[in-house]
């Protein structure tokens, strides 16, 4: 590889201050150390370091997201021939399907990057930093929370409005406290309701007489269980947004998740434990059949399991304490049930019930941290009162 | 005896060279005092090139407290004085002579000595600034009297020496040091000891003291972590701390008279090629030390001190003041293509994305050793994972929070955190494992800096 090294160096000094394209620095940047890590060694403090830095903690949640991304580009193309031909099996017509659902896909996914990384690059070199990974793994959740059918320049409407208003304007990656990709999707759900939610949208060019409703919808107008099996909705053989149908799917990356010690347990299990505990309360007190269903439909249905392993545990809008974790997560859990089974405007709970709790995250985390102010306060007053203020 | 203290968090980071347990005396001609090793001293000259001194001569006192005195270890000539930036003094380097002549410092009785009389021989000898206090680690006021004081007997950092071999046959001198400590505080004297390494009755069977047993990978040997778990610190409380091998240093001038400011050190380090120990004067030129027993085919960095905290310096620089170490470890200045996302079964991580960071699950002694060497492996990045600090922190402290709060400078959220139950040393775990690659012992070191002047000590 002495040739690409040769070349950057010989490149290099064009994109230094004084060179022909100072102004492209960062992007230079980016690109040289996404070959090469860099020579850098330390000079202050530890004078060895772990070899794990940002770009490998981002490339393991992408490789986690994979799974669901073959998953749902398979089912994109499977959904649209069977609506066309209902009797089709699930792996008839193999090729055609990935062939098709890889045509939706992609420019899903290329719009969602080129628009995404433009923008933090530009961030970047005006603030003359690096460019930060952490859009590498946004513009990939963006496209897989996005319904199959959505048009193209929405999806780059919202992925400016996620990365500038939710992301640049706090100051960039580790400042912002709504998770951006959830908020591309919010944003689309308010702004263009129409291309967000209904039957129409979650089957690519569905056919007319089809009925395509999802498992949300249907439960929301008085079905007593879904049409779809428990079975189909835990493997994803159903309509819904791209990445999130395939419960085993996204388990796949939530295990990959949790041995690497990249996504946060305390968040994946106390979201399950918060939707639990939900789905129970309202199977003790409730009255319509929503509130009837078993706990773990919840799970399977929408985006729970989706936003539960990706969306969640996001560490820079989620509570950072340990404990706040915890409550952060059993909050989510709850907030995402209530919402699907009580409030009649939004068969979603999870997007809303995840910014929700993204909101709280440093509430929650405000009162653990003081409660270990507080314990420090007693033990001074204790020890020698007339040095505390 | 008193239970053992589990310490449940930290790591031990497993690396080659630990020093077998062998002792030279090397020959050493060249001797440095830096100023720069204590923490908050501006230092006031008391030589000039030229001059000569003996072995207790003072050098230097410190302008923040002209009773503080820095003294020679060894007699000669004041060869040079270095200075950096600002004309600041970075080192007095003084020629050796080939007979040691001593200061004479006295040897009346010590059960006769007041308190007062204690410090001040202290003082003119040079020996206060073996203790040093917390908050700040700074060398103390002398007249504060400490709620309590540690003696530190076990270093639990990467390849740290073994004090049992260190303090072999320092029995008399370490118990008149105690008793020199005695007078200096009502409060108790701690001897911390490691519960599974220290088996030396030089330390175990000292009288007048408290023994704390502490169990656990590093940081177990932090000062911060013990007084956490025996005396917690409280805003406005004073502990002092000092080193078991320099309070047996205390011990010998008050039964000799005499500054004999002689200290086994040891060479570490996967790079050199023989590690051991060697007995030394303070200030010691390591050129000898090191010249034929490194791999110097290699880009090499050495350090003064461990390689989690230690200062570095050249292959012909001086032994830092408080260290007991020189390591040695390969300089990671290359370039590694796609090195971000090779599967590492040879790298150094903590992360189980490596192969190796499935192995740090086992305990320390089946792992095999680590590869390391100082490069940064990745840029710096926002702070934006979260959990990760708190692995390798045995401390009631939310590091992220102290952290960010020392970032801000605000020292009122810095107090209410805990910052002054810290010390730089204790985020050296949570520097190394940080994937943004944050200097976060200088961050810490900054915001004692701050609060220490703002309440003006």
């Amino acid at each position: 590889m002495k040739f690409v090294r040769d070349f950057l160096d010989k490149i290099k000094p064009n994109f230094e201050k004084g060179g022909k394209f100072p102004w492209l620095h960062s992007t230079f940047d980016a690109f040289e150390t996404f070959a090469f890590v860099p020579k850098t060694t330390t000079t202050s403090g530890a004078h060895f370091r772990d070899a794990m830095d940002m770009k490998r903690t981002m490339t393991m949640v992408i490789l986690a997201l994979m799974p669901a991304l073959l998953f749902g580009t398979y089912n994109i193309g499977f959904q649209h021939f069977h609506s066309i031909n209902p009797e089709l099996s699930f792996f008839e017509g193999f090729w055609d399907n990935l062939l098709y659902g890889a045509i939706k896909i992609l420019p899903i996914i290329v719009i969602s990057y080129v628009v995404g990384l433009s923008i933090e690059f530009g961030f970047a070199q005006w603030r003359k930093h690096d460019v930060n990974e952490g859009f590498l793994v946004t513009g990939m959740l963006i496209p897989l929370v996005m319904p199959p059918d959505v048009p193209l320049w929405q999806v780059a409407l919202a992925t400016a409005f996620a990365v500038v208003i939710g992301k640049e304007v706090f100051g960039g990656t580790g400042m912002n406290f709504l998770n951006p990709a959830l908020l591309a999707r919010a944003f689309l759900f308010f702004a263009f309701p129409s291309s967000m939610s209904g039957d129409n949208v979650w089957i690519a060019e569905k056919a007319d007489a089809f009925s395509g409703a999802t498992p949300l919808a249907e439960m929301m107008i008085g079905a007593n269980l879904p049409s779809t099996s428990f079975w189909d909705m835990l493997l994803g053989i159903m309509p819904g947004s791209i990445g999130e149908t395939s419960s085993i799917a996204i388990l796949l990356g939530a295990a990959f998740l949790l041995i690497t010690g990249i996504g946060s347990w305390r968040i994946m299990l106390s979201v399950f434990m918060g939707g639990a505990l939900m789905g129970l309360t309202f199977n003790l007190f409730g009255s319509n059949p929503y509130t009837q269903i078993p706990f773990y439909y919840h799970y399977v249905m929408g985006g729970f399991m989706f936003g539960a392993v990706f969306m969640a545990t996001d560490p820079v809008t989620a509570a950072q304490t340990n404990k706040g974790k915890w409550i952060y997560g059993i909050l989510i859990g709850v907030m995402a049930v209530l919402i699907r089974v009580v409030n009649p405007a939004y068969p979603e709970g999870m997007m809303l019930a995840i910014l929700l709790l993204n909101v709280f995250a440093p509430l929650i985390d405000y009162y653990v941290v003081d409660a270990n102010i507080r314990k420090r306060m007693k033990r001074w007053k204790i020890k020698g009162g007339q040095n505390v203020q | 005896m008193s239970d053992i203290i589990k310490i449940k968090k930290g790591f031990d980071i497993k690396i080659s060279g630990k020093a077998i347990e062998k002792v030279s005396s090397p020959i050493v001609s060249s001797y440095a005092l830096k100023p720069s090793d204590y923490i908050g001293i501006t230092p006031k000259l008391l030589v000039k090139e030229g001059d000569r001194v003996k072995a207790g001569s003072p050098v230097f006192f410190s302008k923040q407290n002209e009773k503080i005195l820095f003294t020679s270890s060894v007699s000669g000539t004041i060869e040079s004085i270095k200075r950096g930036d600002k004309r600041a003094i970075e080192e007095i380097i003084i020629s050796a002579d080939s007979n040691q002549e001593y200061e004479d410092f006295g040897t009346d009785s010590l059960a006769s000595m007041l308190r007062g009389n204690v410090v001040e021989k202290l003082l003119k000898s040079g020996l206060w600034t073996l203790i040093r206090q917390r908050p700040y680690s700074t060398i103390p006021n002398p007249d504060v009297q400490p709620k309590c004081i540690i003696v530190k007997g076990f270093d639990s950092s990467p390849l740290g020496a073994d004090y049992n071999f260190l303090l072999k046959g320092k029995s008399a001198d370490l118990q008149l040091g105690v008793d020199v400590l005695r007078k200096l505080t009502s409060g108790k004297i701690h001897i911390n000891v490691s519960a599974t390494e220290t088996t030396c009755n030089e330390l175990l069977k000292l009288e007048n003291v408290q023994i704390n047993r502490f169990e656990g990978a590093h940081p177990a040997g932090n000062i911060s972590v013990q007084i956490a778990n025996i005396d917690p610190i409280n805003k406005g409380d004073i502990i002092w701390y000092i080193d078991a091998q320099d309070l047996a240093i205390i011990g010998k001038l008050f039964a000799s008279g005499r500054v004999e400011m002689q200290k086994m050190i040891a060479l570490v380090g996967p790079e050199v090629k023989n590690p051991q120990y060697f007995n030394v004067l303070f200030g010691a030129c390591v050129s000898s030390i090191v010249q034929n027993n490194v791999n110097s085919d290699k880009h090499l960095r050495f350090i003064s001190g461990n390689i989690l905290t230690g200062t570095t310096i050249t292959s012909n620089g001086y032994l830092g003041a408080y260290d007991n170490l020189i390591s040695v470890i390969e300089e990671g200045d290359y370039y590694e293509f796609l090195g971000w996302i090779t599967p590492g079964i040879k790298k150094f991580s903590l992360s189980r994305t490596f192969l190796s960071g499935f192995c740090n699950l086992l305990p320390s002694k089946l792992r095999r050793t680590a590869q390391i060497d100082t490069n940064l492996h990745g840029g710096k990045r926002a702070l934006v994972l979260t959990g990760e600090y708190e692995n390798v922190l045995p401390l009631d402290i939310y590091p992220m929070q102290l952290i960010k709060a020392c970032i801000i400078e605000d020292i009122d959220l810095m107090e209410q955190l805990g910052i002054y139950e810290v010390d730089a040393e204790d985020f050296a775990l949570c520097e190394v494992i940080d994937v943004s690659k944050t200097d976060i012992q200088q961050i810490i070191r900054n915001g004692l800096e701050l609060i220490r002047k703002e309440m003006g000590e």
